[in-house]
């Protein structure tokens, strides 16, 4: 097959390209200049797409003689993943910003773009499990990224490879440095990569200015305090609230309301979540018969937990088995079906639009 | 493979390897006093007259350099230092934001970084600087510490009128400096007759080593050095010379324009057969620059291996990509230090939009092109455009 592999300068997908040559394909490298300051400079593990890291990039693909370019790709990464994330944190939700750039950018404007050129399928260096259309967790259960692939849908799967879902990313390493590759040792990236620094707050300070409101206690609903914008706070947060409550227990967020621009806050008995409702769900395959018992993950790298999925005016009711708390709208539900052999399957996904303590599910 | 991107770097010349190889094999510093110094500076200093000869140069106006960017940064920042240095006035540079970038970005540097006021020339639509534009630009020339116009256009090929530039500068006491990196050995090119203070040319665009390049400078020209050190290249360029890239240099520069009247007819029946090829598969393809024929200063005005052709709705990029995958390298415009393509700066300078800057592409011929490689851009040329059209401008 004619094959593209999205090179991000790192390890992961330095060694995804190298399979897929190994494999017999013939692949193009492409380096997704994402970053709106195309002469940022970071450090090593940090962003994915300063100058530095396309000349990583580069230097894989030279050792593999696979053809090499660089796609300008920061305006839709703007308008599709940054503006988005902004917006959403504006509107009191808490958006996870790489499933919506697998969504947008790496499986749909690449992939369309490759399509158009020629190519049969994109290569990316996600540890996730892909065979037959059946997308499943890595064999690497630390690394595994099937969350923020959660979101793809079967015409996009179709035309998707994971070369390293089989592998665990100790053996990533290990293929690295066997082949001779320079990021063999390249720290894993985990800030957002638009975020070099990691200071979300902070980046959302400088892109949304103040936008002040009070903060109300659940359990009086009296003001206690005020902050500079809902975004500094997510559901389940509970350090740096920046407020003192008379009894001195432990306070967390237990919502944001953008409107009015408040922020509500309670003691840990009431952050205990029971049931989500979603906005639409998108799925992997043909749409499942609901009910259904399934897992559901709630953030990257959270726990699965068992629940029941029902139907819900066009949305989803996902009723969990076990409390759960931090549960914040805008996060991805990510259904699984477990599977122990062969890793646990994604079934599909869908964006958190409330969460209700367990005592409310039960009136119900 | 067929390659068609001699104006990035063009094949060395068989006579110019073996030359260099020998010399390489040599030891010896030019500014050694003793036999084996001698007889390297012997070997640069025969050089630096051939290549003098070949260029309507004196021996005594050339300056060896590692290249084309070194020659037009030590011109450009030496001539505005030295002439500001006599006149603390003279700060304004007038410049063509045509360019090459090793031009415009020391032009931007002393802009940003040592008080230099830049007046940017009017541009024709062709690429060409007018002699009315440089002039009107010039002004008095009182304030004028140096200014800069190419000799030809590294993109699209546009030759001005040097001789008629450097004779209105001549009339106000500035001095001119032109790089003619493109134009040496594909049109006439005769330093002393032109008139220019200062030329700018290199190896490995006309079959010599890449890091060797000459500026040539007149000897009235003061011009501030970049490199300070042993005094080699009249106190103006310091640093061991290289004897063996200088050699081959000089092989080049004699061999190339030597030869220079029969492989440009050639080259410009070439290049005339690969654009009709393409317009008759792809009609609304645009030439940029000036026409095939245009004529200038009694000389060709559009170098003779150049063809810069824009594909509405296609990206230069997919284009390039999918040529390449066929075998077929040619370039687009520049890219960024990440490799990111960006919009070319001539085109831009010519007026042409965004779209049209960004959907071009430059075949340059030279002298290993062959009609097979002609052929060989005309067989795929139909398909690959519709296909990278399909692709789409921006991916939208």
């Amino acid at each position: 097959m004619r094959v593209l592999a999205a090179m991000s300068g790192g390890v992961d997908s330095a060694v995804a390209a190298a399979l897929a040559v190994d494999a017999g394909h013939d692949v193009t490298g492409v380096h997704l200049a994402l970053s709106p300051d195309r002469q940022m400079l970071r450090s090593g593990a940090r962003g994915c797409c300063s100058v530095e890291d396309a000349h990583d990039a580069r230097r894989v693909a030279d050792e593999l003689g696979i053809p090499f370019y660089v796609w300008d790709l920061a305006d839709r990464f703007r308008e599709d993943v940054v503006d988005d994330f902004v917006a959403e944190y504006a509107a009191g939700r808490t958006p996870n910003p790489c499933l919506r750039c697998n969504e947008k950018i790496k499986f749909s404007a690449v992939l369309d773009r490759a399509q158009a050129l020629g190519f049969d399928a994109v290569v990316t260096g996600h540890h996730a499990r892909l065979h037959e259309g059946e997308l499943r967790r890595s064999v690497d259960a630390g690394k595994d990224q099937s969350y923020v692939l959660g979101v793809l849908r079967p015409d996009q799967l179709a035309s998707a490879m994971f070369p390293l879902g089989s592998i665990t990313k100790d053996r990533v390493r290990e293929i690295a440095a066997e082949r001779g590759f320079a990021v063999a040792g390249k720290p894993d990236s985990h800030d957002i990569c638009f975020i070099p620094d990691g200071d979300t707050r902070g980046f959302l300070a400088r892109t949304l200015g103040s936008r002040p409101g009070p903060v109300v206690d659940a359990a009086t609903g009296a003001t206690v305090g005020q902050h500079d914008g809902t975004y500094g706070f997510t559901v389940g947060q509970r350090k740096g609230l920046g407020v003192s409550v008379g009894d001195q227990r432990p306070r967390y967020v237990l919502g944001i309301e953008p409107v009015t621009r408040t922020v509500t806050i309670g003691t840990q008995d009431l952050t205990g979540i029971g049931e989500v409702r979603t906005g639409v769900p998108t799925w992997t395959g043909p749409a499942p018969a609901l009910p259904l018992a399934a897992h559901v993950q709630l953030r990257a790298h959270g726990t699965p937990v068992p629940c029941e999925v029902l139907a819900d005016d066009g949305g989803l009711r996902i009723v969990l088995a076990e409390e759960q708390r931090g549960v914040a709208p805008g996060q991805s539900a990510v259904l699984y079906e477990p599977d122990p052999a062969r890793g646990d399957r994604v079934l599909g996904q869908a964006a958190v639009q409330t969460a209700r303590e367990r005592n409310e599910t039960v009136r119900h | 493979m067929t390659y068609l991107d001699h104006a990035a770097t063009t094949p060395m010349l068989p006579e110019v390897l073996a030359t260099m190889t020998e010399q390489l094999g040599r030891v010896g510093n030019a500014s050694s006093l003793h036999a084996s110094g001698r007889a390297a500076r012997r070997s640069a200093e025969q050089s630096r007259e051939r290549l003098a000869e070949a260029l309507g140069a004196r021996p005594s106006e050339v300056v060896f350099t590692g290249g084309g960017t070194e020659s037009d940064n030590l011109a450009v920042k030496g001539l505005f230092w030295a002439r500001r240095q006599a006149d603390s006035r003279r700060r304004r540079i007038v410049v063509s934001p045509a360019e090459h970038h090793a031009v415009l970005d020391s032009v931007e540097w002393l802009a940003k970084h040592d008080g230099a006021d830049v007046t940017w020339l009017r541009v024709e639509p062709t690429g060409r600087i007018t002699p009315d534009a440089f002039a009107e630009a010039l002004g008095d020339g009182s304030d004028v510490a140096v200014a800069s116009v190419m000799w030809a256009n590294n993109e699209i090929g546009t030759v001005t009128d040097i001789a008629a530039l450097a004779a209105l500068a001549r009339e106000v006491g500035v001095p001119l400096h032109t790089d003619a990196v493109q134009a040496v050995g594909q049109v006439p090119v005769d330093f002393g007759a032109s008139g220019a203070d200062a030329l700018t040319m290199t190896g490995h665009k006309l079959g010599g080593p890449m890091g060797a390049g000459a500026l040539l400078l007149r000897r009235d020209a003061e011009c501030t050095p970049l490199l300070h050190g042993g005094g080699q290249e009249r106190d103006v360029r310091s640093g061991t010379l290289d004897v063996a890239a200088i050699v081959g240099l000089a092989v080049a520069t004699v061999a190339s324009v030597n030869s220079r009247e029969e492989r440009a007819a050639r080259l410009a029946d070439l290049r005339g057969r690969l654009v009709a090829g393409v317009v008759a598969q792809v009609p609304d393809v645009q030439l940029n620059g000036a026409p095939l024929d245009d004529r200038i200063g009694g000389g060709p005005g559009r170098l003779p291996g150049n063809a810069h052709l824009s594909f509405p709705g296609a990206e230069g990029d997919a284009l390039l990509m999918l040529l390449d995958a066929r075998g077929i390298e040619c370039s687009t415009g520049s890219a960024c230090s990440a490799g990111v393509a960006r919009p070319s700066h001539v085109l831009l300078a010519t007026g042409a939009d965004t779209d049209r800057a960004r959907s071009s592409l430059r075949f340059s011929l030279g002298h290993t092109s062959t009609d097979d490689d002609v052929d060989a851009v005309l067989e795929v040329i139909g398909p690959v455009v519709e296909r990278a059209r399909r692709a789409g401008m921006n991916q939208r």
